[in-house]
Formats: structure tokens, C-alpha cells, sequence
């Protein structure tokens, strides 16, 4: 296991591993890929139980299911490091012929991938599916799913929500990235979702909060109350309260970065306030 | 000319309903997912002997589609039952995204297709749903004739790695294939031999081409009746030869013209041998409610009207 000044460092780096790949291309989505570094450093190394190697079966192992494809440079950077594909690779983001498409995809058969994401609401289904596979296999591992905040807007995720509770999938820990902002402004100008936390606690999920989703001890912890919340006949929610942007002084608390990339010097900023540290790709 | 006997009106329905609780025995990837039509899918069996492996989703196809999707991770083949209607139209997004472009081994599979579902009415009668499914990459797009077929059909689409999109309907209609029949995915099958006119129908309609192509021969036209049961991947070679022979075409879909069946072919004839093609479908339509019998008239869907149209389209030769 890492210890805790290692995964920051990785953070780091993944940080930077973002801001270079969407300032490449010109386009991508850099908000919500920094504010959910900290979670995708710390589930893969930390929380997860994953295999070496990867397929797409993925039994006796832990499964990752990103619903809001749109960060994708997070997701990427982290399995790039976590050895799913070489880190090199992530040169290539949203380039022709790449097999980092825009949106995840399993499409170009990249590791690590087991679904296509970037039209909204739809990974819960998909991650409760894959989580009553893992009971019929007689698989104990556990299957996560990160969602956005601005997704639940999706009416998908309600059927889904529903249905997880109602069929007692406990083996599921499904991640609200509580960053309170979507495209066109913050969750609540653009439609007010009340409390998040009293939808699904009503929809009959346990709820873990995460106060400082930026936090990786404070991840570590609200993760670990997650983990021992399974298998008690509930799904288990993480509502995690996380800096759109975080780490990049510019881009923090606004929406303004959502799928924006950075000009230049705006990149030099960035990386000067994440210094180097596993060595760029 | 060869000739069929129906053995018995039955409804697709039921073959789909059969062909499942089969595979329930031979098959333990296969589970099965309804959105609270268990009775109209006939999923009744395969709920009661394999409880386990059987989903009750509720009134949410949208859900029903992303966890057949995520279900195939692990190895498992998931059938989704519900009507033809709400299985493309209502969850095209997601069967695009989650099924289709995520490559997962999914079977659509929809009942209550078209017009004959009958008195429901328009809101029920899909006439889109093979344009909308074949136009997915990677997705083959199956519409048997009878009961019997629809039960083989059933079986072989486990077989198959891949997403499918069955389609069958809910009145009772001419069973008239082989009961034990073995069902090959993008193989045609002649069912008459003749020499001016082909006559290419899929579903319900292969039953009244071959009732028009008796009433043709009476009238001293030989009409080779061939029985499309999948759309996509479509059997080019099988309607190159016949047309080779015959001429001309007529082809015959419970669905809108635009996007179906006639459109795939006419696309195989113009790239490889231009032919005169009438098409027995709906006109850019929404249906109504009636009995299956008046539907088909009214719209132009039954026996009388193919054998118009084929008589029209020998005349443009």
C-alpha cells in the first residue's frame, strides 16, 4: 500500500498529466478531472481490488464504472499509472487514430475500460448490472461508480436508484462528485436538486459523506465506512464534496473550466503550481 | 409450385416465450429482463424455473438496457424483454452508447412490433424500429415469420456474440415453418422457386407473399417468395440471384418504407444490379387502432397488396 505522501504525489502528477493533455488538443474537460484526482489516485491504489492486467469479465476483482465520461482525462492519467497502458499514450488524447477517444470508450479496446461513457446518467444501470453478475458468479468484490452531480439530472439515474434499493444490490458503492457545478452555471442556477443526500436516503441507500472529497486521508476514511457498509442489504452512496478545478488556483469554484482548455501561458501557471513529481510522459 | 401448410395460427410472441424457456435449460449464461410485461413476453416459464436468473426492472426500460449492458460483464447473455416500441425508440440513446457502441452482447428483444398489435393503437404501433436498430453499427436486426421460427431464432441469437435486436409481434399468425428447424443468422430462405417476380418478405408478411405468390400462380406468374428474416446483415447474394432470374422485386415489411427492409434491398440492387422494386410498407405513417386484419388492409400490408404490386412492378420490366 502507498502511503499517504505518495498518492499526493501522484496526484500531482496526474494533475499535470491533465493540463497537458487538454492544452495539447485545445479542447477536454479539466474542471471536473481535478477536482475528482485525489478519489481516482486514491480508488485505484488504495480502495480497489483490482487484478493484474485487465479483462473485460472482470471477475475477482473489483470494477470501475465512470458514468460522467466527460472527465476522462482523470480517468485516463490514472490508469496510464495504475499500468493499465502505457503513459505515453496519453499523448494521444482526443487525437485521430487514438484509443483515447474524447469520451471513454471500449470501442479501441483500451484496458481498463469496460463501457462507453459521455451521454449522461446511464453508468448506474450499467454498474448495478455488472454488480448482480458479480452475486450470481458468486463473487464477493465489489463494484464503484462515479457519477456527477449535474447527472443526476438525468431521470435514468432515478429508475436506477430506485431499482438498486428495491432489488438490494449491495455490493455497489456509487460516488456523487458533489462539485455543485455543471456547463451552464452551478447545480443550483441551473436546476436545484434540494439535498442529494435525503433523495437517496429516501430512495432507501446508505449514505456516506465525504466532507473534503479533495482530502486523501479524509477519502481513505469515507471509503473505508463505505466499504463496511456493504453487503448489509442497501446500496451505499458517497457523496463526495469536492473543488471544481482543485489545484489550480484559476480554475477553482467556477464552472468557467468545465470543458475549457488552457492557453499557454494559463498552462505554465498550472504546472508551475503542480511541480513534477513521477516524471512527465 | 411449392406450397406451405399452416399447422396452426400462433403468435410470435409465444416462439420467443418458447425458444427462452430452451435456452433457460441449455444455456445457464442466459438471463432475462422485463419491464413489467412478463405475461405479454410470455417470460412467464423462464421467470419460474430460473427465478435467479430473471430481472423484474419495473416500468424502466432506460435502467432495464444499461443493466443488460453492464450483466454482459461477467459472462452472461441477457435477453430484455418488452414491446417493440419501448425496446428502440424510447431507449435509443442508450442502447446506442451502453449496448451498441460499447460492443455488449445484449438481445433486444421486442414484441408488439407494427401495426398488428391491433387495438392499442399508434402510441403502440412501432413502424420505425428496424430503421433505428439496423442503423446501429455492429447490430444485427432479426424479424421472423411464424411461431416456430421465432423460437429458433431465439435459440440461435445466444449463440451469436454480439447485440441483436429481435422483433416479433403479438397476433396469432400462419405457423408454417419446420418445427425443428435450424435458424441461421443472415441466410435467406427461398421458400418458392419462380421466374418473374421475387418476392422478398420479412415477419408477419411471408406468410401472405407466399399466399399471393399462390394466387399469382393461378394467374400464370411465377413468384419466387423468399423468406428475409434478417434484415441486417442482409443476404445480398441470395436477392442478386433471384433478381438475376426474375427480373424484378417486390418487398414486403410491417414498417414504414422509409428505413426498412425495402430500403436495404433497394441499396444491395443498386449498387450491384438496378432493378424495378415495389414496396409493400407504410406510407411515412402512423398507425391507428382496428383488428390486425383491418390494419392490414387499411395500410396495405396483406396479400391483395403484394399481389398488386407485383403485378405492377413485372409491367416496369
Amino acid at each position: 500500500m502507498p502511503n499517504t505522501q505518495q498518492l499526493k504525489d501522484l496526484t500531482t502528477q496526474v494533475r499535470r498529466d491533465i493540463l497537458r493533455m487538454v492544452h495539447k488538443v485545445n479542447s477536454g474537460h479539466p474542471g471536473g478531472s481535478l477536482g475528482c484526482a485525489e478519489f481516482f489516485v486514491t480508488l485505484y491504489k488504495e480502495i480497489m481490488n483490482r487484478k493484474e492486467g485487465f479483462d473485460m469479465d472482470g471477475k475477482g476483482e473489483d470494477l470501475f464504472f465512470l458514468s460522467n465520461g466527460h472527465i476522462s482525462p482523470v480517468y485516463y492519467s490514472v490508469l496510464a499509472r495504475s499500468g493499465y497502458f502505457p503513459v505515453e499514450e496519453l499523448n494521444t488524447f482526443r487525437l485521430i487514430n487514438s484509443r483515447l477517444q474524447g469520451h471513454p470508450t471500449t470501442h479501441e479496446n483500451l484496458p481498463g475500460i469496460r463501457i462507453a461513457s459521455g451521454s449522461l446518467g446511464q453508468g448506474m444501470s450499467v454498474a448495478l448490472g455488472a454488480a448482480q453478475v458479480k452475486k450470481l458468479n458468486n463473487d464477493s468484490h465489489l463494484v464503484y461508480s462515479l457519477h456527477g452531480d449535474g447527472e443526476l439530472q438525468e431521470g435514468q439515474n432515478w429508475e436506477a436508484i430506485m431499482y438498486a434499493a428495491g432489488n438490494k444490490v449491495d455490493n455497489i458503492i456509487s460516488t456523487i462528485d458533489l462539485n455543485g457545478q455543471q456547463i451552464d452555471g452551478s447545480t443550483d442556477d441551473v436546476l436545484p436538486m434540494g439535498s442529494v443526500k435525503a433523495k437517496f436516503e429516501a430512495f432507501g441507500w446508505t449514505v456516506i459523506e465525504i466532507n473534503n472529497g479533495n482530502d486523501i486521508d479524509d477519502i481513505i476514511k469515507g471509503m473505508a465506512e463505505a466499504k463496511s457498509k456493504t453487503g448489509q442489504g442497501k446500496p451505499v452512496c458517497v457523496l463526495l464534496k469536492t473543488i471544481m478545478g482543485n489545484g489550480v488556483d484559476f480554475m477553482m469554484h467556477t464552472h468557467a473550466w468545465h470543458g475549457k482548455a488552457p492557453n499557454d501561458k494559463q498552462l505554465a501557471i498550472g504546472l508551475e503550481q503542480n511541480p513534477e513529481t513521477l516524471g512527465d510522459y | 409450385m411449392k406450397t406451405y401448410t399452416n399447422t396452426g395460427n400462433k403468435d410470435t410472441r409465444s416462439g420467443f416465450g418458447a425458444g427462452l424457456t430452451e435456452l433457460g435449460k441449455t444455456n445457464e449464461n442466459v438471463v432475462a429482463l422485463c419491464a413489467d410485461l412478463i405475461g405479454s413476453l410470455k417470460m412467464d416459464d423462464f421467470k419460474a424455473n430460473h427465478p435467479e436468473r430473471f430481472f423484474q426492472v419495473g416500468i424502466a426500460e432506460a435502467n432495464m438496457i444499461g443493466l443488460a449492458a453492464g450483466m454482459t460483464i461477467g459472462g452472461k447473455i441477457p435477453f430484455t424483454g418488452t414491446f417493440a416500441n419501448f425496446s428502440t425508440g424510447r431507449v435509443y440513446d442508450q442502447i446506442r452508447q451502453s449496448v451498441a457502441y460499447s460492443d455488449k452482447n445484449v438481445k433486444i428483444c421486442a414484441s408488439h412490433a407494427g401495426l398488428t398489435l391491433g387495438e392499442d393503437g399508434a402510441t403502440h404501433q412501432i413502424l420505425e424500429d428496424i430503421g433505428l436498430m439496423k442503423m446501429l453499427p455492429g447490430m444485427t436486426v432479426i424479424n421472423p415469420c411464424d411461431y416456430n421460427q421465432t423460437k429458433a431464432a431465439t435459440i440461435a441469437i445466444a449463440e451469436h456474440h454480439g447485440p441483436v435486436y429481435l422483433r416479433f409481434g403479438r397476433p396469432k399468425v400462419a405457423n408454417f415453418t419446420p418445427e425443428n428447424q435450424s435458424f441461421e443468422i443472415g441466410k435467406a430462405i427461398q421458400l418458392t422457386e419462380g421466374t418473374d417476380v421475387t418476392i422478398v418478405a420479412t415477419g408477419h408478411l411471408v406468410w401472405e407473399a407466399l399466399e399471393a405468390a399462390k394466387t399469382l400462380n393461378e394467374k400464370g406468374i411465377s413468384a419466387e417468395v423468399i423468406n428475409i428474416h434478417t434484415i441486417k446483415p442482409l443476404d445480398d447474394d441470395a436477392i442478386i440471384k433471384s433478381v438475376s432470374k426474375t427480373g424484378c422485386i417486390v418487398t414486403a415489411e410491417e414498417h414504414n418504407y422509409l428505413g426498412g427492409l425495402g430500403e436495404s434491398v433497394s441499396r444491395v440492387l443498386a449498387l450491384h444490379k438496378p432493378t424495378p422494386q415495389e414496396f409493400i410498407a407504410t406510407n411515412d405513417t402512423f398507425g391507428e387502432s382496428g383488428t390486425p386484419e383491418q390494419l392490414m388492409e387499411k395500410y396495405g400490408l396483406n396479400k391483395e397488396a403484394i399481389i398488386s404490386a407485383a403485378e405492377t412492378v413485372i409491367k416496369r420490366k
